[in-house]
């Protein structure tokens, strides 16, 4: 019975822990024409994959840099502060996570991610861009709030 | 000619494992002598073929044959040899045959080092971990072989990874899979014991030193993983919870948990059938993690390849091996119930509620892990899964095993009094709540970091306490060596190695600095008291890279204290940059620098990243204490083959568990 109990208990515990954690922690992904669409939200964080346009990387004062997300159909304005990873380069797809600001439609990024090789293509970019292409849009985030 | 050589022996070392997976099966079924002994020398037999086919890949390697197409795309004749050796473990097909080779090696040990098995066992043993070598063999030979040529053959190769051109990652992924790979001794033993249908002191006796070497190895594995993530991807972060560390972590966190639940075993004949489930579960999340890193599904710096035909095939393979290990268990299991009784208070209770919490805490990993995939797969949108929801999760599982940490290896076995254990660690107690409550109040530490250097301190105190009571009690005369015996020696370095990996990560993540910065040359940071100024960058030529060096002088109080050079290279066959960065390692203390790039040209500015890092060393020194104390452990006397050995078993009948 001991036995049974504790286990019982340590599975609930857990099990309470991963539902608050999860709730709290869950980044969703969103493509640029679905922050057009305006299907993502403005108040908790997100994350946003696209390519780097072409010539539209600014550097600010210090460590400020802007710089503009396609994914093919529609484009996102990104504003970062802090230091590039090594892989970020104009044409590179890439994913950024933040917080949309209100009205602007423009991502405050908190981590710029660009992966491993110059090949590489995160799926999530991957596939944003081939939902763009053929005119459709991503599935929105199941339970995503609005 | 080599390659082919390699390639054959790799089909004679599948051939070879198929005899040994079923011919002392049979033989232990029909109880044939002949066939049973088939089980040894083919498990030999087995090893030197495998070891020909890597030592095979290593000469390709090293004589740059590009007619190989795994040479040509992880190879290139201006690689260093160290290099050229470590990269036929640096992309996908050579790291299974190292994985392959690891497996016979330790069926090659059972063989060799467990002559005191009775045969039949030992057969049956041999034989799960030649099924396994099975699986893994016809995995390479379908889907990824390393031997196969690539004509016309390249000029020069196209050069391994610059991320694995370091050090810690040379030595990290065969230390990772000895450890992963070693769980599958205790999954065979129990397997076979399954088999057999009984466990007794022996069988105990037999597995524990084999699961605390494999323990240690995968202990020491992630701990070299987490500080090449350190000191190679540039951002001075230690662990990330990426899917892959995690691939390593659950197996870990099972396999700490079976130790534990070892002992009991051992020492009082209890938790029989729970020990079989989880040495069935350590290795098969050994397995999950292959298929994790392996198949594609998850995209990292370890998932070389997303080819379908192999996630399907290692997916099939876990069914198949994780089924048929779980329907025997359930088919056998309830002849292991019972065993020696015990109390609420005892030693018992404190290690069932270490296994519960270290189970528990795999189960919140492997569901952060797999939840984002499962969500994909059903068409839910995409979502990560990130740190915040792991260390959310973890450290309020952690806490109570910290604290059962400190007092529990001294409570008695059965039964024991809460009033005798709380008398026995007033001090303690005491010491801990005094230093945590005066470091919150009386320095800038805040309570988090003051609870966790008090939970440091806890099991610190605790490992006193019970030194003092071994040394105490031994009988007169006798040497302090023969009073504490190298098992209780190792456990008292592993659970000391536990305090200071909790007072590194309390420290390091609480009291640590960083600050990215633009400097231009002759500009100068401060950061925690160390100011860091930038005198510039050079060129610099490396043997297969060029390199842009900088200089930081970093002083404190006027003093210099170090000259740092942060670089960014670009490896000429692959034109892909890299952060190497600069850090002033210390016992107390790491300074870290490394270089962003630079915004525009004219100025010579660079963004830096600077950090100040206090105990980080801390981290890896904890699993390293750990490892070595479970090396400690594991060549205790009592596991050591003696002339007569063992053989009182435990009845099977025995008492059923109170509770």
């Amino acid at each position: 019975m001991l036995f049974v109990g504790m286990i019982v208990a340590g599975v609930a515990v857990a099990a309470g822990l991963v539902i608050a954690a999860m709730g709290e922690n869950m980044l969703y992904f969103y493509s640029p024409s679905q922050i057009r669409a305006g299907e993502a939200p403005s108040g908790p964080s997100i994350r946003v994959g696209g390519l780097v346009v072409e010539g539209s990387v600014r550097r600010g004062e210090g460590l400020e840099v802007s710089f503009t997300l396609t994914d093919g159909a529609e484009t996102v304005d990104v504003r970062y502060a802090g230091i590039l990873p090594d892989l970020f380069r104009e044409g590179q797809g890439i994913v950024a996570s933040g917080v949309l600001e209100a009205g602007g439609g423009r991502l405050r990024a908190e981590e710029v991610l660009a992966k491993h090789d110059e090949n590489y293509m995160p799926p999530e970019v991957a596939e944003a861009m081939e939902m763009a292409r053929q005119g459709g849009k991503m599935v929105p985030p199941h339970g995503a709030r609005q | 000619m080599i390659g082919e050589l390699g390639h054959f022996a790799l089909i004679l070392a599948f051939v070879v494992a198929t005899i040994q997976g079923v011919v002392p099966l049979l033989g232990a079924w029909r109880r044939i002598p002949a066939w049973t002994a088939v089980a040894v020398s083919a498990a030999r037999a087995q090893f030197l073929l495998i070891g020909l086919s890597y030592l095979c890949l290593t000469h390709l390697f090293i004589v740059s044959d590009f007619s190989f197409t795994y040479v040509a795309q992880n190879s290139n004749t201006a690689l260093p040899l160290f290099y050229k050796i470590s990269a036929v473990w640096g992309a996908h097909e050579g790291s299974m045959l190292l994985w392959a080779a690891i497996l016979a090696g330790w069926g090659f040990a059972v063989a060799t080092f467990s002559t005191s098995l009775p045969d039949v066992f030992r057969a049956r043993v041999l034989a799960v971990v030649a099924l396994v070598s099975v699986g893994f063999h016809l995995f390479m030979l379908l889907t990824s072989n390393p031997f196969e040529r690539l004509l016309p053959a390249p000029v020069q190769g196209r050069d391994l990874n610059p991320l694995l051109q370091d050090p810690g990652m040379v030595a990290h992924p065969p230390l990772l899979y000895m450890g992963y790979v070693g769980l599958v001794v205790p999954f065979s033993f129990a397997v076979a014991a399954l088999l057999e249908g009984r466990i007794d002191l022996a069988w105990t006796r037999w597995t524990r030193p084999w699961t605390t070497v494999a323990w240690a190895f995968l202990t020491s594995g992630i701990m070299l993983g987490s500080w090449w993530a350190y000191s190679e991807l540039g951002w001075g972060g230690w662990w990330f919870w990426d899917p892959v560390e995690n691939a390593s972590f659950m197996p870990w966190l099972v396999a700490t948990a079976l130790i534990h639940s070892l002992a009991v075993t051992e020492q009082r004949g209890a938790f029989r059938a729970w020990t079989l489930l989880l040495a069935i579960f350590g290795f098969s999340l050994s397995l999950l993690g292959t298929f994790l890193v392996r198949s594609g599904v998850l995209v990292s710096v370890h998932a070389f390849a997303t080819d379908p035909a192999r996630g399907v095939f290692i997916l099939a393979f876990l069914g198949l091996v994780i089924g048929s290990a779980l329907g025997l268990y359930a088919w056998r299991a309830a002849r292991f119930a019972g065993g020696g009784s015990f109390e609420p208070c005892s030693r018992e209770t404190f290690l069932l509620a270490n296994n519960v919490l270290l189970v528990a805490t795999s189960g919140t990993v492997l569901l952060g892990t797999l939840y984002p995939l499962l969500i994909d797969a059903l068409g839910q949108g995409k979502i990560s899964v990130g740190p915040p929801y792991f260390n959310a999760v973890f450290v309020p599982l952690m806490l109570p095993l910290a604290a059962l940490l400190g007092f529990a290896p001294l409570a008695r076995w059965k039964g024991d009094e809460w009033r005798r254990l709380l008398l026995k660690f007033r001090m303690p107690l005491a010491v801990v709540v005094l230093v945590s409550v005066g470091l919150a109040l009386g320095t800038p530490a805040s309570w988090a970091m003051a609870a966790g250097t008090g939970f440091a301190l806890w099991i610190a105190t605790g490992v006193v306490l019970g030194l003092r009571d071994r040394l105490r009690h031994r009988h007169g005369g006798g040497s302090v060596r023969r009073a504490l015996g190298r098992g209780f020696t190792g456990m008292t370095v592993a659970h000391l190695g536990a305090a200071v990996f909790i007072a590194g990560v309390t420290w390091t993540t609480g009291a640590g600095v960083e600050r990215d910065v633009r400097l231009a040359p002759g500009e100068s940071a401060t950061l925690a008291g160390y100011s860091f100024r930038f005198e510039g960058v050079s060129g610099r030529l490396g043997p297969n890279y060029r390199a842009l060096r900088g200089t930081l002088h970093v002083s404190r109080g006027g003093e210099p204290v170090a000259v740092l050079h942060p670089e960014k290279r670009t490896y000429i066959s692959q034109a892909q940059p890299m952060t190497e960065a600069a850090v002033h390692a210390g016992f107390t203390r790491d300074l870290y620098v490394a270089l962003g790039d630079q915004p525009v040209q004219e100025d010579g500015a660079w963004t830096m990243r600077l950090q100040y890092k206090p105990l980080v060393r801390w981290i890896w020194l904890g699993p390293i204490m750990m490892a070595i104390g479970g090396l400690l452990a594991a060549s205790d006397r009592r596991y050591r083959p003696s002339p007569r050995p063992a053989r009182a078993a435990v009845p099977v009948d025995g008492a059923h568990v109170h509770g």
